[in-house]
């Protein structure tokens, strides 16, 4: 019998959840048996190839091809999972979601005291996929199943949540691994 | 809270500038001013024009064309709601319901009411008002009895349909009085105890036993006040009594006063209604000289009382009677925990009797005709009768005084509204009740009400009303406490996306656990009740809501619409979303 | 005199709250605005009890002989989970960066409940940051209109640099000067700088000083201590 597969994403996030991931250390070792790894930055899979058990989503929603991937994943996947702060409330990338898009852009591009940019100009190639008018959590664009909080979760929730989920029971964490920061 | 509102009055608005004076001269601290203007609705700290119009945003003042007022107001002035004009002349702002349901669309001019406007008025307004910004210019024809008194002169309609025979009939004036000074004031406690008279407010204290309880507390002064700020929208009652009969109510205040030993009246009187202040004011004036209020009233060696108006500022929950307290005491009206109770420390702390404008005429008629008589009117438990102002989608809008007891059908044909599909009871606050409950009655023990009746036809949104009511309490809300302040807000939200159609089966149980936890965690009655629009609704009325949500296996969100989500982006880049628009 | 909590007798003692009585019985009764050295408010309603069949604010109301507590039951535990939700999304409460997390109470609240993330959609309110004071920072996003520090200043500084401002949904604190906290006599020694249960109130300069798993709530829940009887 083939083995459940698990498909990973980083939306608008930092990637900081997905080190966190590899920080189960040799555990991964145990994960390699028990799952195979379909679309995920870790093993460079681009398209998600086939029905997933387990989808972990890293970051919000911050433009439409965070949309169009997370889409793809609820479409995909038995059980989504926002994994860390940003996919559970934007987190820092959140941070503009009370400032006009017109000022962030000014900000980002032209008068933030760090810019350089002789252009003068926001960058705009077809190719750049258009930016949201806020971020938003994961769970406002698609049904999500679990919550695991945190900057990022640490490796011992993350893996709690996943041998949790692979033995089909719903993810119950300790206090002590509930945390948000 | 007087110096503020006599700043305002000057001024038209409270400059910062004038905080720390104003702090000084009242011996408290510049945040607390701060605290004070930026809780009423009626005071502000931007310059406001001469004349401010406030047009009241209630359901049944928009069903009635309140936004055509407005829009014609906007283009007759060059601004929006909310707006002054450049030459400082006029102010443009929504207010909630201003007491005139029965004469919708309405607005203030400053202190002037002004009633049934349309569209066509507004020019003709504006053009009366340039010539010299005094509002009461506009007041070409004024309204029947009081409203006609030169102390008044206000273009208002009593509009009263049924006279009982508590409030309304002919009555001998201070007969209720001069009984009272016969007996003890023990003996008058007991006379409306055992009347059985209720609170007319809505939560029907007996009005007996909270009087006894100020008589037994502890404490040099006790106060009475008299609760006109009559806030429930559709509620207009009052304001009729209180140009009508004026003197019953004061006579009631007197009577309250002698039996609980209060020497200090104070009547709370709601901002929208300052049209009245000088009439009133007189009204006491006339009872001083009168010997009826004062020292040795009535010639009673050792029964001093008298009263004072304190102006409410806009604040709804000041009908709350912590609230109407901290009020009076000149801070925000930020409602109290009880207990205490006001009976026991009320106004500075002292032993207080809080009753609305109804009850103080009620009582002085009970101690005229006697407890047995008004116990005989009205239901077992419900006894008397109740002034009922009803308003809305019927034909005869208005006022009505009618035995405790009356069902609501009854009513409906009184007012002529019998195809009626909906009618709210009691004011947001209350329950929306359908076709299959006007067998019910109206009384203490089915359905309640401080007065307020609204009836909706068969043409009208009912979740359009829901949604106004919603509105009306999140502006209202003090904020003191989280499910209020907060709870509210996704309510509305909520139900937004309902009507949007964007809805699923299960927003239906988060409008209930949400609505449920704001009820029962909420300080005062404000957020008690705030959630009732959408949980008397979603009870009497579930079939509206069915039909508008919709069961969603897809796994997305039917409320997130990525096409408006890129909006912004799409005008910023001149691109069009690649992925998503080719779908 | 004799009431119960949740069938459990206590002995109290007359004029005490139902919370006090609780916490000296080792009964721990959630609570964000209700602060030990100062007078209660009953503004964050976390505490509430059903006493008697009717809802009430346990730090304010006093015990009477024979009274019958509910505190632990499901339908208060949703009640209050649902209350600590609507704080989240009614400020913008970004824990990975503050400075108060690991020692917030309204972080530990929510970790006391279990919550993951909270039921209500984000409101993203734009909230003002004032760090204008030398010592003192004051991050609106964060608060949590407990009025812990309008009472601190008031009643243990004898002071009045904060009042509530506003209502509704707009309701904030506002400061005791003509713009910003700089214009006010605070102090960074004054008690209202120490009992900000969330990181609206900060003290500049002194930011992560505790590593993490050694801060107030990283092993234990938030009223522990109460529950072992450690209090009084």
């Amino acid at each position: 019998m083939s083995k459940p597969k698990i498909a990973t994403t980083s939306l608008a996030g930092c990637f900081g959840c997905h080190m966190s991931l590899l920080d189960i250390d040799e555990r991964i070792l145990q994960l390699i048996e028990l799952i195979d790894f379909d679309k995920s930055p870790i093993d460079d899979i681009k398209k998600i190839e086939g029905r997933c058990a387990v989808g972990l989503i890293e970051g919000g929603c911050c433009n439409e091809e965070n949309v169009h991937v997370l889409q793809e994943f609820r479409e995909h996947c038995d059980v989504l999972v926002s994994l860390g702060d940003c996919a559970t409330m934007g987190g820092i990338p959140a941070m503009r979601n009370n400032i006009p898009l017109a000022e962030c852009f000014d900000e980002a591009y032209l008068t933030g005291i760090t810019v350089y940019n002789p252009s003068g100009q926001v960058p705009n190639d077809p190719d750049i996929p258009l930016i949201l008018d806020k971020v938003y959590p994961a769970h406002e664009v698609v049904k999500i199943d679990y919550f695991l909080p945190g900057c990022p979760p640490s490796a011992d929730a993350i893996w709690a949540a996943v041998t949790a989920l692979l033995s089909g029971k719903p993810i119950e964490l300790p206090y002590e691994l509930l945390k948000y920061d | 809270m007087d110096m503020v509102r006599e700043v305002q009055q000057e001024l038209g608005y409270v400059p910062p500038e004038y905080y720390e004076l104003i702090a000084k001269e009242a011996g408290t601290h510049r945040v607390e001013v701060e605290s004070v203007i930026s809780f009423y609705a009626f005071l502000s700290d931007r310059k406001q024009g001469k004349v401010v119009l406030r047009l009241c945003d209630d359901i049944i003042d928009r069903f009635k064309g309140a936004d055509d007022v407005a829009a014609a107001f906007e283009n007759e002035l060059g601004i929006s709601m909310g707006e002054t004009t450049e030459d400082g002349h006029f102010t443009l702002e929504w207010t909630a319901c201003i007491g005139m349901s029965d004469q919708a669309p309405a607005a203030l001019a400053n202190d002037t009411v002004l009633t049934n406007l349309t569209p066509e008025k507004v020019p003709g307004i504006i053009a009366a008002l340039r010539k010299k910004f005094d509002p009461q210019d506009l007041v070409s024809e004024c309204g029947d009895g009081g409203n006609a008194d030169p102390l008044v002169q206000a273009m208002v309609q009593n509009n009263i349909l049924e006279r009982g025979e508590v409030l309304l009939c002919d009555c001998t004036p201070e007969a209720g009085l001069k009984k009272t000074l016969e007996k003890t004031p023990q003996e008058v406690i007991a006379e409306i105890k055992e009347s059985g008279l209720q609170g007319r407010g809505g939560a029907g204290f007996l009005v007996g036993l909270k009087w006894d309880f100020t008589r037994g507390a502890a404490g040099e002064n006790k106060f009475i006040l008299c609760n006109a700020d009559e806030g429930e929208p559709g509620t207009f009652k009052d304001r009729v009594l209180l140009t009508e009969r004026p003197d019953l109510m004061i006579e009631g205040m007197t009577i309250a006063a002698y039996s609980t030993g209060a020497e200090t009246g104070i009547i709370y009187l709601r901002a929208e209604y300052a049209y009245l202040r000088a009439f009133l004011e007189e009204v006491l004036n006339r009872r001083r000289k009168a010997g009826l209020l004062g020292n040795s009233i009535s010639g009673k060696e050792g029964f001093n009382f008298d009263i004072r108006i304190q102006m409410g500022a806009g604040a709804y929950v000041c009908g709350e009677e912590s609230s109407l307290i901290s009020s009076c005491e000149g801070t925000r009206g930020d409602p109290a925990d009880r207990p205490p109770f006001p009976a026991i420390a009320g106004y500075k702390v002292s032993p207080t009797a809080v009753n609305n404008v109804e009850s103080y005429c009620c009582a002085a008629r009970i101690m005229d005709k006697g407890a047995v008589w008004f116990e005989n009117i009205g239901t077992e438990r419900s006894c008397g009768t109740k002034l009922l102002s009803v308003c809305g989608d019927c034909e005869r809008p208005g006022v009505y005084e009618v035995p405790f007891g009356i069902t609501v059908a009854e009513l409906l044909k009184k007012v002529g509204a019998e195809d009626a599909a909906a009618v709210q009871i009691a004011g947001p606050s209350g329950q929306m009740i359908d076709r299959g409950q006007y067998h019910r009655k109206i009384c203490f023990s089915d359905l309640p009400t401080g007065g307020s009746i609204m009836v909706f036809s068969a043409q009208r949104d009912l979740l359009e009303v829901v949604d106004a009511f919603m509105e009306f309490f999140i502006d209202e809300s003090c904020g003191y406490c989280v499910p209020c302040r907060v709870g509210n807000v996704l309510l509305r939200q909520r139900l937004e996306r309902i009507r949007e159609g964007k809805g699923v089966p299960e927003d239906l149980d988060y409008l209930e656990r949400l609505g449920k936890s704001t009820c029962r965690m909420s300080r005062c009655g404000l957020g008690q009740t705030s959630p009732n629009p959408i949980l008397s609704t979603l009870k009497n009325f579930r079939p509206i809501y069915n039909a508008l949500v919709r069961e969603d296996r897809s796994g997305l969100q039917k409320s997130f619409d990525v096409l408006k989500a890129v909006e912004d982006a799409s005008e910023l880049t001149g691109r069009r979303s690649v992925i998503f628009h080719a779908r | 005199m004799k009431f119960t909590i949740d069938g459990q007798e206590i002995e109290a003692k007359p004029g005490q709250t139902i919370m006090e009585a609780a916490d000296a019985a080792g009964i721990y009764i959630p609570r964000l605005c209700a602060h030990s050295d100062l007078k209660p408010i009953g503004s964050c309603r976390v505490c509430t009890v059903i006493v008697d069949g009717r809802p009430q604010a346990a730090c304010v109301k006093p015990v009477a002989e024979g009274m019958v507590v509910e505190n632990e039951t499901p339908e208060l535990l949703e009640h209050r989970r649902n209350i600590i939700d609507m704080m989240f999304v009614e400020g913008n409460h970004f824990c990975m960066f503050c400075e108060r997390s690991g020692n917030c109470e309204l972080q530990a609240m929510a970790y006391r409940f279990g919550i993951t993330a909270p039921q209500y959609p984000f409101q993203f309110p734009p909230k003002e940051v004032d760090a204008s004071h030398p010592d003192v920072m004051l991050d609106h996003n964060r608060c949590i209109m407990c009025a812990r520090c309008v009472r601190a200043s008031q009643e243990l500084d004898g002071k009045n640099v904060f009042q509530s401002i506003g209502r509704g949904f707009d309701r904030k604190i506002g400061v005791n000067g003509e713009k910003v906290l700089a214009d006010t006599d605070m102090s960074v020694d004054d008690r209202s700088a120490d009992v900000c249960p969330v990181g609206c109130i900060i003290k500049k300069r002194t930011a992560f000083k505790t590593p993490i798993g050694q801060r107030l709530y990283d092993h234990q829940p938030i009223g522990s201590d109460i529950e072992e009887g450690g209090h009084e």
